[in-house]
């Protein structure tokens, strides 16, 4: 299978784990990955946040390079990238003048023709549960995650069009397949306060520590995420007395499989996962 | 006046800021929802759903559906000025929720750059800050440089120790890179901020 990449930003900074970690497992499942053309920053929050017309540009600036070639899927990894990729084709697909201008601003057209995926839609919708079943080496019994969406990936759920958007599933199959006993929770979807991690950082720590609170309430041991900014709230934000090991869903999943990394990668991470990887003779 | 009636649904409009002395003059609600260009905002019937589901609701200053009143009874400087619209995240889970499908998240945006253009900048200036520094660094660069957005954040913010700590670990283990690939085409991505620079 073939599809192009956008990283974006944080997949080549403080996510690289994830970048790497997703380029491992794609190689083990037979995706061919091509990172698209020169592609620039989506935009994020910042864009949206302050200015409506460059948060559609800045995005629609990528799809436009993705649409020449003919690979017509693009992987996108950080959710929030996923999600203004998909909001730039919805407001483009729903407001003629707003395309009018945003094609004059890029100076070429965008055709909509690109199809923006996230990497837990392929592996569960193209690659299949059972296909993946078969490369897993390692269970990975004793693990007890709780699986973490957040915001990005699921809504709004007319732009995200991805599983469903108060009790996602697909996550916690694919957790489940490599032999996970993965914790029913109500938190799967509920804010980790995103970009207000460095203006607001009160604000945040109270919202990560009550996330993982309520995780280990569920009887988790870790918690399994697929955002950058989620990522780096879990991992850095929760306070000393809740604190649990974060995983990116690709790291456990290159685990699984045997696959080389997970050792190095998890050295990255600010809570040590080591421990309990180790303790379960899961490394 | 008739027209002015209509669009405030039959509300009186008590006006605390805006100039309404013509049936031409366009009221504060009239901007945003243009800004919008969706369901326009006075479909709320305040069922609360948004301020419930709301994850910063409790530290607004206004909640979520208060902020739709406010704008339909024409309190600019209020909201503009509030930090509401600074703490909202932009989870989206108002807009999933709303039985009306107002889109709030949206208004939250429209209202930032309404507050940004009109001059009244930003009541949670570390906020605005932020999204300045990463802004100004994908204009430079075509793609975050997260070491540079990060230390241009802390000049602009003075808040130059926190995560001092936390900064130094991640560069020990070679997540914080001082340099780091750009757009080739960096002029493409500049044009684009010239071209919907807010004037």
């Amino acid at each position: 299978m073939k599809v192009q990449y956008y990283p974006g930003c944080s997949l080549h900074g403080t996510a690289k784990e994830y970048d790497q970690s997703v380029k491992a497992v794609s190689r083990a499942l037979g995706i061919e990955l091509k990172e698209v053309e020169d592609w620039s920053c989506c935009g994020a929050t910042s864009a949206h946040a302050t200015n409506f017309r460059l948060s559609v540009a800045l995005p629609a600036r990528n799809l436009a390079a993705a649409e020449k070639s003919d690979v017509k899927e693009v992987m996108v990894p950080c959710a929030a990238c996923f999600n203004r990729f998909k909001s730039a084709q919805h407001h483009l697909g729903h407001d003629a003048a707003l395309k009018a201008d945003v094609e004059k601003i890029l100076g070429r057209k965008v055709e909509g023709t690109v199809s923006v995926r996230n990497p837990i839609d392929i592996i569960c919708k193209d690659i299949g549960l059972d296909a993946l079943e078969g490369k897993v080496t390692r269970k990975l019994t004793g693990l007890k995650p709780v699986s973490y969406y957040g915001c990005l990936l699921l809504r709004p759920p007319e732009v995200c069009q991805f599983d469903d958007y108060e009790n996602p599933v697909l996550l916690d199959k694919i957790l489940r397949t490599m032999g996970a006993d993965v914790r029913p929770w109500s938190y799967k979807t509920d804010c980790c306060g995103g970009s207000l991690t460095i203006s607001r950082t009160d604000i945040v720590i109270k919202m990560v520590d009550k996330l993982v609170a309520m995780a280990r309430e569920a009887g988790a041991n870790c918690v399994v995420t697929a955002c950058p900014v989620c990522m780096a709230n879990l991992d850095m934000r929760a306070s000393e007395n809740v604190r649990l090991p974060v995983f990116y869903f690709t790291e456990l999943v290159a685990l699984a499989m045997g696959l080389q990394g997970p050792a190095t990668w998890f050295k990255l991470h600010n809570v040590d996962p080591t421990p309990l990887v180790s303790g379960l003779g899961l490394l | 006046m008739s027209k002015v009636l209509v669009k405030s649904f039959g509300c009186w409009p008590l006006t605390e800021d805006s100039e309404t002395n013509g049936e031409d003059m366009k009221t504060f609600l009239d901007e945003v929802n243009e800004r919008i260009n969706g369901v326009p905002i006075q479909r709320c019937y305040h069922c609360r759903k948004c301020t419930a589901g709301c994850p910063l609701a409790s530290v607004m200053e206004y909640n979520p559906n208060k902020i739709i009143k406010m704008i339909q009874l024409g309190m600019k400087d209020k909201v503009l000025g509030s930090s509401t619209i600074w703490l909202c995240a932009s989870c989206e889970t108002c807009i999933t929720r709303c039985p009306n499908e107002v889109d709030i998240a949206r208004m939250m945006d429209a209202l930032r750059e309404m507050a940004i253009v009109s001059g009244v900048g930003a009541r949670e200036k570390n906020v605005l800050h932020f999204h300045e520094a990463f802004l100004a660094n994908i204009r430079s660069n075509g793609r975050i440089n997260e070491t540079m957005m990060t230390v241009n954040y802390k000049l602009k913010s003075g808040d130059l120790f926190s995560d001092a700590a936390m900064g130094l670990s991640m560069f020990m283990k070679g997540k914080l890179a001082l340099i780091s690939p750009k757009t080739k085409d960096i002029q493409s991505v500049r044009g684009i901020f010239d071209k919907t620079k807010n004037a």
